[in-house]
């Protein structure tokens, strides 16, 4: 469950990327985060990732309050999240599998359990038979799925992805986006940053939707088309 | 207990791929540390043999006791009472008589002894201590003046005394050279770990973005500077034992020359393990400093 409240963010040199920004987000929701570029969402996700503090506000998931984190809390805050970046942020010299390995050696898995959880989650994107494969050799849907697996690994509740459909085909965006219906069905909350919703071909999710950092209609719930 | 292990091992074996990703830097780096170790190990080494020497050079460290002229029998055999009771060493009486005898066998001395009235010579002991350190020498020399009936002592070791002055400043000269080159591997390490987080800045960023706490991030690179120190000190141990295989038969072949059995003393498994040990604690320590000043920069 995430709960914001009033969020504000000003950037030191800028003017407020989010003003007055609240909503809330149930265990095991799908929702949409939308607007058009500028609006702010990228703010929110790295606010909800401790990535940035709020200026004024405050954010709290799964009852922990992220205004209030001391700093050597944070990394045990992300852990708990799985985090895909817009611009994907993988490692360009280490393999598909070492990748995939990173976050389960942050959390300290022994080598065996480390590979195996590994080697499933590659096979849950569809990404099995690449592990020696370095990134640059896979095409973008393939880079995505390689970001998903990276942040699921740690079977994390919730799922933040921000743009996780930019620059790819509609065919690799639905693919993309089933992955993270399956992660939903069975009990992840997701929420997708995005700022053209109208292409992707999603289910059923709540749309949250931001204007020049502020959030039009706070809580309102709209069906996308059923595919 | 087994998860702070695992997570340590780890960290070495990252730290191990990291050396061996770039072997001819990591050589390279390796052979400037053990040069930088090299000259204050060869140093002490040094100056260990040359204290090993002066200890084996014996009969230069005697103390003369002079008697006075009038001393008896009785005063000679309490000072010969003394001498043993307090264990000096070893020792050796010379009468007058004995004294002006050696003097008259000397060239062109009979003459003027025979026109002498009397024997001006004294009694004389000659102790050889067993303590041959200059303090034990001097408070020796100068309890044995206090003793009755002595009338001059003498303590040859004017050149010990030199020569151990000269020791101590060679010591000196080794530490300062060792504190020297100690701060020259403290230095070469924190720009490597530099170089390291520059050329690591996008994993370590992600690492950060996904979770990775600050030991995480930092455990790899603290094995990295303390392995690379250790290995620098071993390459040292090399350097200054190859030095010794060189040196040892020429000296050796010296001393036999000059009637000693002196060996030069290379360096002991005990010295070779400081020596890494050393380096290994230099070598994390330019790692941690490193790391304080540069990942803050980071994020
Ligand atoms: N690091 C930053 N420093 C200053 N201004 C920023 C920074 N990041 C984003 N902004 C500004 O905040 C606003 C929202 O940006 P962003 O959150 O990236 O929007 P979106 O992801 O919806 O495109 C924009 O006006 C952008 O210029
Ligand atoms: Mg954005």
């Amino acid at each position: 469950m995430i709960v914001a409240e009033a969020l504000t963010k000003r950037y030191p040199e800028g003017r407020e990327a989010l003003r007055n920004v609240s909503f809330t987000i149930s265990a095991g929701e799908m929702v949409l985060l939308t607007g058009h570029s500028g609006a702010g969402k990228s703010t929110l996700f790295r606010l909800l990732a401790a990535i940035e503090r709020p200026t004024a506000g405050s954010i709290v998931i799964n009852g922990q309050n992220l205004t209030a984190l001391s700093r050597k809390a944070v990394p045990y805050l992300r852990r708990k999240l799985g985090l895909i970046f817009q611009d994907r942020k993988l490692l360009f010299d280490r393999t598909v599998l070492d990748n995939v390995l990173l976050p389960l050696a942050i959390v300290g898995h022994p080598p065996k359990e480390a590979l195996r959880r590994a080697q499933a989650a590659l096979a849950k994107v569809g990404l099995p038979n690449r592990e020696k494969t370095f990134p640059i050799a896979l095409s973008g849907g393939e880079q995505q799925r390689l970001a998903i697996a990276r942040a699921v690994v740690n079977r994390p509740a919730i799922i933040l992805a921000d743009e996780p459909t930019a620059n790819l085909d509609a065919g690799s965006a639905r693919e993309i986006l089933e992955i993270f219906v399956a992660f939903q069905q069975v009990g992840v909350t997701v929420l997708i940053a995005t700022h053209d919703p109208v292409s992707l071909p999603i289910v059923q999710a709540r749309t949250l939707r931001l204007d020049k950092g502020e959030m039009s209609e706070p809580g309102s719930e709209q069906a996308l088309a059923t595919r | 207990m087994s998860a702070w292990f695992a997570q340590h091992l780890a960290a070495l074996r990252d730290a191990l791929r990291r050396l061996a990703a770039a072997p001819l830097n990591s050589l390279l780096s390796l052979v400037v540390i053990g040069v930088t170790l090299t000259l204050p190990t060869a140093g002490w080494l040094a100056i260990e043999n040359l204290r090993q020497l002066t200890g084996d050079v014996e009969g230069t460290q005697q103390i003369s006791l002079f008697l006075a002229l009038e001393a008896g029998r009785r005063d000679v055999a309490e000072i010969e009472a003394r001498l043993r009771q307090e264990r000096v060493g070893r020792w050796r009486f010379v009468s007058r008589e004995d004294a002006l005898k050696r003097l008259q066998a000397a060239e062109g001395m009979a003459e003027i002894i025979a026109s002498l009235p009397h024997n001006p010579l004294p009694d004389a002991f000659v102790v050889t201590p067993a303590d041959t350190r200059p303090e034990s020498l001097e408070s020796l020399a100068e309890s044995f003046s206090r003793w009755p009936k002595v009338a001059h002592v003498q303590l040859d070791s004017a050149w010990v005394k030199r020569f151990d002055a000269l020791l101590r400043l060679g010591r000196l000269v080794v530490l300062l050279l060792g504190v020297l080159f100690a701060g020259a591997l403290v230095t070469i390490t924190f720009s490597t770990i530099r170089l390291q987080i520059l050329a690591q800045a996008a994993e370590i960023e992600v690492a950060r973005l996904i979770g990775a706490t600050d030991a995480f991030i930092q455990r790899p690179l603290h094995y990295f500077g303390a392995l690379q120190g250790t290995l620098g000190g071993l390459c040292a141990a090399l350097l200054v034992s190859a030095g010794f295989l060189m040196l040892a038969p020429a000296v050796g072949e010296l001393a036999r020359l000059y009637g000693t059995s002196f060996a030069l003393r290379g360096l002991a498994a005990g010295d070779v393990v400081i020596l890494s040990a050393t380096g290994g604690v230099l070598g994390w320590l330019g790692a941690r400093i490193s790391v304080l000043m540069h990942l803050r920069q980071l994020l």
